[in-house]
């Protein structure tokens, strides 16, 4: 079976998170199907808008649907949880709002109107739901029995519910992802814990306080390495390790990674990525 | 015709946006109206002697009242003017409060014009308006009571022991209800049973009420003073007869399962009763978890040691018609299911439970034997963190509403945990106290000053840290986030309607609220009628509430049904469908749209048309609405009567004559 599906990289995956585009690419490969990156596209928008009224925040998220619309894609898959959230919430708000869409399609009348018709999936669910756990288990190359592994999910992902991939205060999709590739998820309770988000631009020092607990958490509980979907989570998680020491000195570091970097280890051959 | 109008100030309410004096200027130049007056408050008694001094004064023959609603005053107006001998179906209510002042008070002159077409328009009605009688039905002098609980047992009592008989249908497989399940009853500690235990024995006894336990009702049909009503009685596989509670069979049954009397923490074998007062003390099989199946009989073990020959494995549900005149819902209440409260742990640590749980483990007959145990571990608790407005008090999740009895059960618990454990630590994570009840506040006083610590502010999560129990909250009046470790997480989720609360309202026609709580029809002054006539409401069915004021609605719906029962006949509205036997066809649309299924097909002389039962009719109009031919009209709101109604309302706006006909369509 040949699935050619519409992907929508955002700015992130173009520059600090390389390596979790090439790692999903290369997913998608061995699992038979191919993330079409958009031959269009710009800034997802960036934060969902929680203006019901000032339209002009929709204008990016909106104009993105479109040109998956026009290039003939019912679905776009997002791997940022950041494009994901933005995406998604923008399209449920024209979907719920007809009166707003024909404000929104008035306003770009260089572009076609934008109908509702495109679902924004995250990889995650759509590896769920359209290729199957069972496919991913069948595909298992390199079992990663006895690899440790804290989930961690941070927000976007999961809040608002409407939105949400997964139970918003008990996930485990990442969960069962890891348990088909035999590796071992561990009890990790700050799975949805904020990571400080974009503090960590003003007040790192904020930032370094919660991701310390996290990680902690992620190490008490036996994780020999820490995955996630977000580049901003991915960020605080990693780079605020450096301040981290500088506060609590006795602080050992700890991998992480993104999700798609753990498959293509399963999933590949002589991929290295802890 | 004599109309009389009379337009209410209703204080500033109306007269300070509506013109009135120009709207008794503009009315009483109408055609037909005698006398036109205002008056600051018609409502007030010397505001009704007006209305009935005048009707005598100029032989009024027709009345209209431009007031406020009439679901507010409808009812105070009519029996005045009925009183002065005018028939309260020749007087109309025009609204000029609620749909006009209030809503236009920006716009004063539209008010004031908007005020006078309102009149004009009942006046239009009025002018088709026939005197009406209302309709006598013969009284059933015997009661349904839904619902075992304090609620359900107080009703009952009540009004048996006035005289009248009453059918008492509870469908677990004792009486009791959640005020069995509770150890200590605040604020004065009383233990629970101690105190239910009697009543129930006191029903049980009661030679007129007729006890249905394990049953439920199925169906039920017909009015007000003639409900019929089956009842299904589920197979115990025990016959009561015979059964003398000996408890024999228990101690050679197999099968093990939770005990549900004990949220799941005790246990209890497939044959049981749910707690040893169970009133009526007879066993229960219950047959999903027995061995045998209805075709299959493995072990006998129970019917083998049976002394009396009580057991019967081939019983079959059994079906019980009942007439009675009126019913009193009391089907109590639920927790939150735990899956909803994920942010707390809920279902996914057997250390965090709810505040139900906590009152059978701290029950002397509770499953730990009033010693409170946690349940992963068995260790009694060191410390314990309370969680009020677990669900409830929250928009976000659709419950914004309080559940109102939290804040004084965990004031309780927390006092007794102290008792059990002196040195244990306790906390209250809440976001008000709210303990407004006599002795309440200072009960709960008391427990703050017993070392009890409150924080004011909300949990945002709860998880395991080894053997603990970790919770983040915040307190807001420090303005600090939280971290307790404990040993024992108790949350007070959300009250909800009982299960099954939806259907019953449906086979009731009673309508609930958005949360699913049965309404009733005011809610300040006609707190336990529902608005289905003869069926009334008691406990926390209709919303959550404590003990004391279960039991004094629950007292107060008996003395409603009393008051309807001291009559040999029920009165019912005249507002009831009629058909012209001259037009209808006998198609029948009536009859299947026809919700109350007051409606039959009959054939007279070669001919079939509609015949309205009127005991039954409720005046709702569909059958009216659904008519092709306007053969069946509802007395008082009759086609005639509308379209004129409206007529004149659009009467300046529109060329209404050339468009009746589409009108007629619409």
């Amino acid at each position: 079976m040949k699935m050619n599906i519409g992907y929508f990289p955002g700015c992130t995956l173009k520059a600090t998170a390389l390596n979790f585009e090439k790692s999903a690419l290369e997913v998608a490969k061995i699992l038979g199907f191919q993330l079409e990156e958009l031959s269009q596209w710009h800034c997802c928008g960036t934060v969902p808008s929680l203006s019901q009224d000032d339209l002009l925040k929709q204008i990016s998220p909106v104009r993105n649907l479109i040109y998956a619309q026009s290039l003939g894609y019912n679905k776009i898959v997002t791997l940022c949880s950041m494009c994901y959230n933005t995406l998604a919430q923008s399209n449920l708000f024209v979907k719920e709002n007809k009166e707003k869409l024909r404000k929104i399609n008035q306003f770009m009348s260089e572009m076609p109107d934008y109908d509702g018709g495109v679902e924004v999936k995250h990889f995650l669910s759509f590896l769920k739901e359209q290729i199957t756990l069972e496919k991913i288990r069948e595909s298992v190359k390199t079992n990663l029995s006895g690899i440790k592994i804290a989930c961690y999910y941070g927000c976007l992902l999961l809040r608002p519910k409407i939105i949400g991939i997964d139970d918003s205060e008990q996930p485990k999709i990442l969960e069962e992802l890891m348990q088909v590739l035999g590796a071992e998820p561990v009890y990790f309770p700050y799975k949805t814990e904020c990571c400080g988000a974009y503090h960590t631009v003003i007040k790192p020092d904020i930032v370094a306080r919660r991701v310390y607990r996290i990680l902690e958490n992620a190490k008490e509980n036996k994780a020999q390495i820490v995955i996630t979907s977000c580049p901003l989570c991915h960020f605080n998680l990693t780079k605020r390790q450096e301040e981290i020491k500088k506060i609590y000195p006795d602080f050992k570091g700890i991998p992480v990674v993104y999700f798609t970097e753990v498959m293509l280890q399963a999933l590949g051959e002589n991929f290295k990525c802890v | 015709m004599r109309i009389g109008v009379f337009v209410c100030h209703c204080g500033r309410n109306i007269a300070g946006i509506v013109d009135v004096k120009t709207v008794v200027d503009e009315i009483a130049k109408l055609k037909d109206v005698v006398f036109c007056t205002d008056y600051i408050y018609l409502c007030s008694e010397p505001g009704q002697k007006t209305i009935q001094e005048k009707i005598k004064e100029l032989n009024l023959t027709h009345i209209i009242v431009a007031a406020c609603s009439p679901s507010l005053h409808g009812i105070t107006f009519s029996r005045a003017v009925e009183a002065a001998g005018v028939n309260p179906y020749l007087f109309e209510m025009a609204n000029i409060r609620e749909q006009c002042s209030w809503v236009h008070s920006h716009n004063p002159e539209l008010a004031t014009k908007k005020a006078i077409s309102l009149i004009k328009a009942s006046l239009a009605k009025l002018r088709y308006s026939q005197p009406l009688t209302p309709i006598k039905v013969p009284l059933t002098q015997k009661v349904l009571v839904i619902g075992g609980g304090i609620a359900g047992i107080r009703v009952a009592l009540d009004i048996a022991q006035a005289g009248f008989e009453v059918y008492l249908v509870e469908k677990s497989p004792s009486l009791g209800g959640r005020m069995a399940q509770l150890s200590e009853t605040f604020p004065t500690l009383d233990c629970s049973s101690c105190i239910l235990t009697p009543l129930m024995v006191e029903v049980a006894r009661h030679k007129k009420i007729h006890l249905f336990t394990y049953a439920e009702v199925k169906k039920v049909e017909g009015i007000i003073g003639n409900f019929k009503v089956t009842i299904e009685k589920k197979p115990r596989y025990v016959i009561p007869e015979k059964c003398t509670g000996c408890g024999d069979c228990v101690d050679v049954c197999p099968v093990v399962v939770p005990n549900e009397f004990d949220q799941g923490l005790g246990a209890r074998k497939a044959i049981y009763v749910p707690f040893p007062q169970a009133v009526p003390l007879v066993y229960t099989i219950d047959f999903e978890n027995c061995l045998n199946t209805e075709k299959l009989i493995i072990c006998e073990q129970c019917f083998k040691i049976c002394g009396p020959k009580a057991i019967d494995f081939l019983m079959r549900p059994e079906e019980i018609q009942i007439e009675v005149g009126a019913i009193v819902v009391a089907t109590g209440y639920e927790l939150l299911p735990l899956e909803a409260l994920k942010e707390y742990g809920a279902g996914e640590y057997e250390d965090v439970i709810t505040s139900l749980d906590f009152e059978r483990l701290i029950s002397a007959s509770g499953p730990t034997g009033g010693i409170l145990r946690r349940p992963s571990d068995g260790r009694i608790p060191k410390s314990v963190v309370f969680i009020q407005c677990a669900g409830s008090r929250s928009p976000e999740q659709g419950r914004p509403y309080c559940s109102k009895i939290c804040c004084m059960y965990t004031a309780k618990h927390a006092l007794i945990y102290k008792h059990l454990v002196p040195d244990g630590e306790v906390y209250v994570f809440y976001i008000d106290i709210r303990a407004a009840g006599k002795r309440y506040e200072e009960f709960v006083q008391r427990v703050m000053g017993d070392g009890v610590l409150y924080l004011r502010g909300k949990v945002s999560k709860v998880f395991r840290h080894n053997e603990k129990m970790v919770v983040l909250g915040v307190d807001t009046l420090s303005g600090k986030t939280v971290e307790v470790e404990t040993d024992l997480v108790v949350l007070a989720p959300a009250i909800i309607p009982s299960k099954g609360a939806q259907e019953l309202a449906k086979m009731l026609k009673i309508p609930v609220d958005e949360f699913g709580f049965f309404s009733e029809i005011h809610p300040k002054l006609r707190p336990v009628e529902t608005t289905s006539p003869g069926i009334y409401l008691a406990g926390a069915a209709q919303s959550p509430k404590d003990i004391s004021e279960t039991v004094a609605q629950a007292s107060a719906a008996a003395s409603k049904v009393l008051s309807l029962l001291s009559q040999k006949e029920a009165t019912l509205e005249p507002i009831v469908a009629y058909v012209d036997k001259e037009i209808c066809k006998g198609c029948g649309l009536c009859r299947r749209v026809c919700p109350f299924k007051a409606i039959t097909i009959v054939k007279e002389d070669k001919k079939r048309y509609a015949k309205v039962e009127p005991a039954i009719c409720q005046g709702c109009g569909c059958c009216m609405a659904i008519c092709e031919e306007n053969a069946i009209n509802v007395a008082g709101f009759t086609y005639q009567q509308l379209s004129a109604q409206v007529r004149a309302l659009l009467e300046d706006k529109y060329e209404v004559s050339k468009k009746t006909a589409e009108f007629r369509k619409i």
